[in-house]
């Protein structure tokens, strides 16, 4: 298990090695999936890869149990906006209002899109 | 030590151990209720843990200083986890291959929305602009909104409070929504989540499907790129 989160923070040291060093404008954890993801692909092409972590299932278990409890990651910073709440009441239930109404209608839009797109293209592939 | 239980509690307080204990002891308890309840939208456990520890916080006089030095340990492993979600893309990339079209056209037009509906929303009910602002980024991870709002010289300390209040939401919304329209690609549900309610959202997909959290990982972290370059240009934009 520790051989696993090794791993896992080592690509997201790399991840932010690189983020720092070339100033890219995305969060370093990101390009750490992207390493993750690469040694995972490249273990399927090259067998030698598949060695301590990446042999079994050692850090696919890991990054399960991390995401299964994703939820407990966000309380800290959520306790944080309890001790705030003086912040929103300053703007009264407009605020509320305002982002509830935007997360919905931007569960709509996103939804909706995503249908539309998948159904056009699976037409698409069906009348070539 | 008993005639002075005061100094114990001094002590505890100013502790990382109590405050770590305090974070995992009610997380615990909420997941617990929440997988009870068959993971009800309202039992969201980051919600309730929130409010519960705030409150405890608020009645002990305990600063949030204070409290984030047991928390660090929990807050730190959000970065690891983003990492981690290359496990589930691996295991589902056949899935992920296919939708990829969906996906951007779906991602375009969601950041879009995200950004200028609540930007537009906020200034129609005379918000005032530095609220304006600090609320555009709302739908990203706290860390790259707040990054956005202090270039806009917005309010980073309410923009995250909008960004947690928005997972939030989002998280609690999408179930009872998706099921009542009858949507039940889990690819499409999740991705929208992602977008409309990044980190706190994918978390609350991957209690419903595996597949709905894949998608709302990728759309959590493709939103964070584009929202970034979205929001100087929606705010030059709206609000001439």
């Amino acid at each position: 298990m520790i051989a696993s989160l090794s791993l896992i923070l080592l690509c997201q040291l790399a991840g932010e090695v690189l983020v720092r060093g070339l100033a890219l404008p995305m969060p370093g954890p990101v390009i750490g999936l992207i390493f993750l993801l690469l040694l995972l692909l490249g273990r399927d092409r090259f067998p030698g890869l598949a060695r301590g972590p990446l042999r079994g299932a050692g850090v696919e278990t890991a990054s399960r149990g991390l995401l299964a409890n994703l939820s407990l990651l966000f309380v800290p910073a959520g306790v944080g906006v309890v001790q705030k709440l003086d912040l929103v009441a300053e703007h009264g239930a407009a605020f509320i209002a305002v982002l509830a109404i935007s997360v919905l209608v931007t569960l709509l839009v996103t939804v909706a899109t995503f249908l539309v797109a998948s159904r056009l293209l699976a037409r698409g592939s069906e009348q070539p | 030590m008993k005639d002075n239980p005061f100094s114990l509690w001094v002590y505890l307080s100013q502790s990382p151990l109590l405050w770590l204990t305090v974070t995992l002891l009610t997380y615990t308890i909420a997941d617990a209720v929440s997988l009870k309840t068959q993971r009800h939208p309202l039992a969201n456990p980051v919600l309730h843990s929130m409010w519960i520890i705030g409150a405890f916080l608020l009645i002990t006089g305990t600063s949030y200083t204070s409290y984030f030095a047991g928390a660090q340990f929990v807050h730190f492993l959000l970065g690891p986890a983003t990492v981690a979600l290359a496990v589930p893309l691996y295991e589902n990339r056949k899935v992920v291959a296919t939708a990829i079209v969906p996906m951007l056209v779906a991602l375009a037009a969601g950041s879009v929305t995200a950004v200028a509906s609540v930007v537009w929303l906020a200034e129609a009910t005379g918000l005032p602009r530095a609220v304006v602002l600090s609320l555009a980024p709302k739908s990203v991870t706290a860390g790259v909104a707040m990054g956005i709002s202090e270039s806009l010289h917005a309010d980073p300390s309410l923009t995250a409070v909008a960004v947690i209040l928005t997972g939030i939401m989002g998280a609690i919304i999408v179930t009872p929504l998706m099921n009542r329209l009858g949507i039940n690609d889990f690819r499409a549900r999740g991705f929208a989540v992602g977008i409309a309610a990044h980190g706190i959202g994918t978390a609350r997909a991957f209690q419903v499907d595996a597949v709905a959290g894949v998608f709302a990982g990728i759309a959590m972290g493709l939103n964070a790129l584009v929202t970034s370059l979205l929001v100087p240009l929606v705010v030059t934009l709206l609000l001439r």
